[in-house]
């Protein structure tokens, strides 16, 4: 994982990328009854970024922020309101048929608890094998073949196939997820806080697990957590989210190092440390995520912004290249790439 | 589904409740027996040995003549005349255990009819001279299959309409669940009597009629259970996996909400045998002649001095339903999910 993170190109050379996404929105609607208007939940506000093969990018951001939204944009188990989203070059929105199922079989999710992701009357065999029947013609045959391999791939053993979850531990549980979402031989593979919900010493063997399989077979990942130490271990590029938008989309050294947006600074100061002798200035928010049904004007954070000024409450800044990264601050603003250069 | 260790457990739940397990066997014995109704209880013998040739009438018409009678119809082998010529000359005939069918008339009572229990009718007959026994098997045996059809197409129904509002949700639930408040709001026994009296009553008929009301309670439950389930992860999961709804809907939510269906099936067979005896008892059931525990008891009640009318039938119909709830209460207890 770590090796390949000197070869992370800049911003420039991005044609290369496995996943687009320009300007996603989703709006959920909330009824008030029937008298009254339908309220409208703005769960992403406009979300740009591109995936490269091979790469991961973690998406960061307090519960609330939209990670998951984004998620199931991608994985197309719901469409966006507005906005592309291009896998592989091909518009999901006006693809059709098999192009659609392609699309869908080259992203596939891990979701962080391993006791909801697996249907409970489904043996270990028939949920991996559910993806071929369902996306390819293989036989019977070849399908029990491909689910044995893939079980052993994930570091389980092939008489697992047989059983059913609930015989399996947390750990065990996450690695058959991981196999169900690699049957398809995906490009993409979304991490819902995959390891958030196990125990330390599992989360590192699958964490590892994850890194070896990128290795082996390419693949991009996008790597939801809120665990700053993981995503410090994982990712090549962050994105940081806040209100269902990005603030702040950089590589991991350099968000790690030199946080721009304020909000960030106030993330990573939050990440708890294993000395008992470190002292470090704690930046401290107020006040609590807005209501994603009546975002603050201007700027989304401006509220708990320690560095508010004017022109934060009126207008909304855009996400403006930097040189090093990308920020969406006012801050920053006398930064942007032309004069930086 | 073997191997499930899940199923196993239940199964040993339910075997640890003697009550309910002993119901089940006895249940399936009585409905095993019932079955071959034919054999125990029929107007027709089961071998003749006649001149030297064997016959029998259980499986195949012989006309009279066969016997040395004088019209080409099928035997009457309670006709006295017939019944000479069958016992006499070295000639034996083989009656089942209880020598009538639900329909045959006994003629050669020694007092009016509705009779009482004899050595000829073990039950008595009831007021048009039938054997009150050969009645309560057939009848018993007509209000269990009727009891699984009605549960079962109810069932399917009910399954049909919780999992499509449940699966869907939103306006769609919304629609049905207005739709499912008008159509429970419609008074059914009326409509019974309404289509009792335009169409020609027949079991078919009181199947789709019943039916038509008899899955709504069930659908509410399998609502819910879909509600439940259609955010589930592997839910989740099986979508990006490009998982068909209807297959999601089979494959996934279906197993993992049939826990309400399952337990409520000998309740509700119970309610279904208890709804056609209701409706036979008010006349508005099985076509006349049928053998029906509902008609039994209305006879009953029309004839209260002759006891073993209602007193069997009452014996049978709640034995009958008393087994099922008993069946019922293990089954709950064994899908208990606190267990």
């Amino acid at each position: 994982m770590d090796s390949n993170t000197s070869n992370i190109s800049n911003s420039e050379t991005r044609e290369n990328t496995v996943l687009e996404a320009v300007e996603l929105t989703r709006h959920y609607s909330v009824p008030q009854g029937i008298l009254r208007k339908a309220l409208t939940l703005k769960a992403l506000r406009g979300v740009s970024f591109s995936l490269r093969p091979a790469t991961t990018l973690a998406l960061v951001g307090e519960s609330g922020c939209g990670k998951s939204t984004l998620a199931r944009l991608i994985t197309l188990i719901e469409q966006p309101t507005s906005g592309e989203l291009r896998i592989d070059g091909i518009n999901t929105a006006t693809a059709r048929g098999a192009e659609l199922k392609q699309c869908r079989s080259k992203v596939q999710i891990i979701f962080q608890d391993p006791y909801g992701s697996l249907n409970p009357r489904q043996k270990v065999g028939r949920a991996l094998e559910e993806p071929l029947l369902v996306n390819t013609r293989q036989k019977k045959k070849e399908r029990q073949q491909a689910a044995r391999k893939m079980l052993a791939l994930v570091g389980l053993q092939p008489e697992h196939y047989d059983r059913y979850p609930h015989m399996f531990s947390g750990g065990q549980r996450q690695r058959i997820a991981v196999a169900r979402a690699l049957m398809l031989q995906p490009e993409i593979l979304v991490l819902d806080e995959p390891v958030s919900a196990l125990d330390v010493s599992i989360q590192a063997q699958i964490l590892n697990l994850l890194a070896d399989i990128q290795q082996e077979y390419k693949l991009a990942y996008i790597f939801i957590s809120h665990d700053l130490s993981v995503v410090q271990h994982i990712a090549d590029e962050v994105m940081v989210m806040y209100l269902g938008s990005p603030v702040e989309i950089a590589e991991r050294a350099t968000l790690f190092s030199d946080p721009r947006h304020p909000y960030t600074r106030a993330l990573l100061s939050a990440t708890p440390v294993a000395d008992p002798f470190h002292k470090k200035e704690r930046i401290m928010l107020k006040g609590e995520l807005p209501s994603p049904i009546a975002p603050p004007a201007g700027c989304a954070f401006h509220p708990r912004c320690p560095e508010v000024m004017d022109i934060c409450r009126t207008d909304a800044p855009a996400l403006r290249d930097i040189g090093s990264c990308r920020v969406a601050c006012h801050l920053t603003a006398d930064l942007s790439a032309d004069d930086a250069d | 589904m073997k191997n499930n260790s899940l199923n196993k457990r239940r199964w040993r739940t339910f075997r640890k409740n003697k009550r309910g397990h002993y119901s089940l066997i006895l249940f399936t014995l009585l409905f095993g027996v019932s079955l071959f109704a034919e054999v125990l209880s029929n107007d027709k013998p089961y071998l003749i040995q006649y001149q030297g040739s064997y016959y029998y009438p259980l499986f195949k018409a012989y006309p009279e003549t066969v016997f040395g009678g004088d019209f080409a119809t099928e035997t009457d082998y309670r006709d006295p005349y017939i019944l000479d010529i069958l016992t006499g000359n070295g000639n034996k005939v083989y009656f089942p255990l209880n020598p009538y069918g639900y329909n045959s008339i006994n003629f050669d009572l020694n007092q009016p009819v509705p009779s009482s229990p004899s050595r000829e009718n073990y039950l008595g007959t009831d007021d048009r001279g039938r054997d009150v026994l050969a009645r309560l098997i057939y009848g018993f045996r007509l209000s269990v299959l009727f009891g699984f059809a009605l549960t079962l197409v109810g069932t399917i129904l009910g399954i049909l309409a919780g999992s499509i509002q449940g699966y869907f949700g939103g306006r769609t639930d919304l629609m049905f669940q207005r739709f499912i408040e008008i159509w429970g709001a419609m008074p059914e026994l009326y409509l019974l009597i309404i289509f009792a009296s335009i169409f020609k009553p027949s079991v078919l008929l009181l199947l789709i009629l019943l039916s038509m009301f008899g899955w709504m309670g069930l659908s509410d439950y399998v609502r819910a259970e879909f509600l439940k389930g259609r955010n589930m992860e592997y839910v989740l999961a099986a979508k990006a996996l490009g998982v068909g709804n209807l297959t999601i809907m089979y494959r996934h939510l279906l197993p993992n909400g049939m826990t309400p269906v399952i337990t409520f099936l000998p309740f509700r067979m119970s309610g279904s045998i208890l709804a056609l005896t209701s409706l036979d008892f008010l006349g508005l059931g099985v076509p006349p002649s049928t053998p029906s525990l509902g008609e039994l008891l209305a006879q009953g009640k029309a004839n209260i001095d002759a006891w073993w009318l209602s007193l069997s039938t009452f014996v049978v119909l709640v034995g009958t339903l008393i087994l099922l709830i008993f069946i019922g209460e293990a089954l709950r207890e064994a899908f208990d999910p606190r267990r």
